[in-house]
């Protein structure tokens, strides 16, 4: 039976944490949105050709330069990254759980679902 | 059109995507891409990556209150997690070499095969199955609150359903939608896991998985923020909105033109991608 309240606690966290993550990068994305649309607002939208974004749009440093620099596209994009991370975030906090209830089998599992987000966000390309 | 008229059009299109996906849970990522593409003329690479991104958005959402119920299976999540990444990360890597036309006809064939799983009648739960030894070794069998009281399931069929995991994974890192119908099916068809924890769990999952893609998504520069940002924002006022109205009495009408949206955007974009005009 502990297990079970262990779980269900687990599970809250989790969910309000996840929510937390939802909430802050809505806001930092929503705050972007307005400079970008203050700034950009009135050119001409086209997204019917593939450019593929710019450089400092793809890696973490170049979004957090162009953040910094109060670009309304960087600070979305800025919003972006912590929502993927967010998800992330769960999974790490997971293992945490897991080891907290002797759980060797799942504090494995849940390392190798970490390790592949990490692959997938470092590995491949490398966006961090 | 200029940026802020596109983004206001793009941020209600997706609203309506959202609260519809909730409404009658067959997710709003789903209509996304064809309603961005068809109707906004966006190239479905940048289509793609901005769905992904409020797949993750309204999973993540919507979590904190299916975890509320009592039905996740957060052992079951966790071990089908680990097919659903891998899959996703093959299913990015493959959307960089197919072509976009051939994008659109999958993109079509699962809209059109979800439409079908979406209104087959479900065939009647089996309870009581005996204990699968894989499930019990693994620990996924559990319980959740019914009417009747504590109801406990044994998870059956552990390898199928893990296939099917590591498809659903590809399809979602392929096309950038969340494809919980195909997890549903692989967790309530395959595994025998009662509806109800299947599709909360799968909920669950769907962020990890749509976040296993959206990494390699960004850093090749298919994650626009001027897109994303009204699809993100819309979809997530909309779902979250929709979860609170959920009025069941007129779900049902709502999930049979909600189906028949799909249908006929799931034949566009087949049409679309054999004609090349996508």
């Amino acid at each position: 039976m502990t297990r079970d309240w262990t779980d269900r606690r687990i599970e809250l966290t989790v969910g309000n944490l996840l929510r937390a993550g939802v909430i802050l990068s809505a806001i930092v994305v929503f705050t972007g949105a307005c400079i970008y649309l203050v700034r950009h607002g009135f050119s001409p939208a086209g997204y019917q050709v593939f450019r593929g974004e710019p450089a400092d749009l793809r890696t973490l440093p170049g979004i957090l330069r162009s953040a910094l620099h109060f670009s309304g596209r960087g600070i979305i994009q800025l919003g972006l990254v912590l929502l993927i991370l967010t998800p992330v975030a769960r999974v790490a906090f997971s293992i945490l759980g897991f080891a907290e209830e002797h759980d060797r089998l799942y504090v494995i599992f849940t390392t190798v679902v970490l390790l592949i987000l990490l692959y997938s966000l470092l590995g491949s390309g490398s966006a961090f | 059109m200029n940026i802020l008229e596109f983004t206001l059009l793009v941020a209600m299109g997706s609203f309506v995507a959202g609260l519809l996906g909730a409404l009658t849970g067959l997710g709003g990522g789903v209509v996304l891409v064809p309603l961005l593409t068809i109707f906004f003329k966006v190239d479905i690479r940048y289509a793609i990556g901005a769905s992904l991104v409020s797949v993750i958005a309204t999973s993540s959402g919507a979590a904190a209150a299916y975890v509320k119920e009592g039905f996740s299976n957060i052992r079951i999540g966790m071990f089908l997690e680990i097919a659903t990444t891998l899959g996703a990360l093959c299913g990015a890597f493959l959307a960089t070499i197919v072509s976009t036309r051939a994008l659109a006809i999958i993109f079509g064939l699962v809209l059109l095969y979800s439409a079908y799983l979406s209104r087959k009648p479900r065939t009647p739960e089996q309870r009581n199955l005996p204990p699968d030894p894989r499930a019990t070794r693994l620990r996924l069998n559990g319980s959740f609150p019914s009417e009747e009281g504590i109801r406990f399931y044994n998870v059956q069929n552990v390898p199928t359903g893990f296939s099917l995991m590591f498809g659903a994974g590809a399809l979602s890192g392929m096309l950038g939608i969340g494809s919980g119908a195909v997890k549903v099916l692989a967790m309530d068809q395959a595994m025998k896991i009662p509806f109800k924890v299947s599709t909360t769990t799968s909920n669950f999952m769907i962020g990890v998985t749509a976040a296993a893609s959206a990494g390699i998504y960004l850093n090749r520069g298919y994650v626009d923020p001027g897109l994303a940002m009204p699809v993100m924002l819309g979809v997530l006022a909309g779902s979250l909105l929709g979860v609170h109205i959920l009025i069941k009495a007129e779900t049902n009408v709502l999930r049979w033109v909600f189906s028949l949206v799909i249908v006929a955007l799931g034949a566009q974009m087949v049409y679309k991608g054999i004609a090349g005009t996508i």
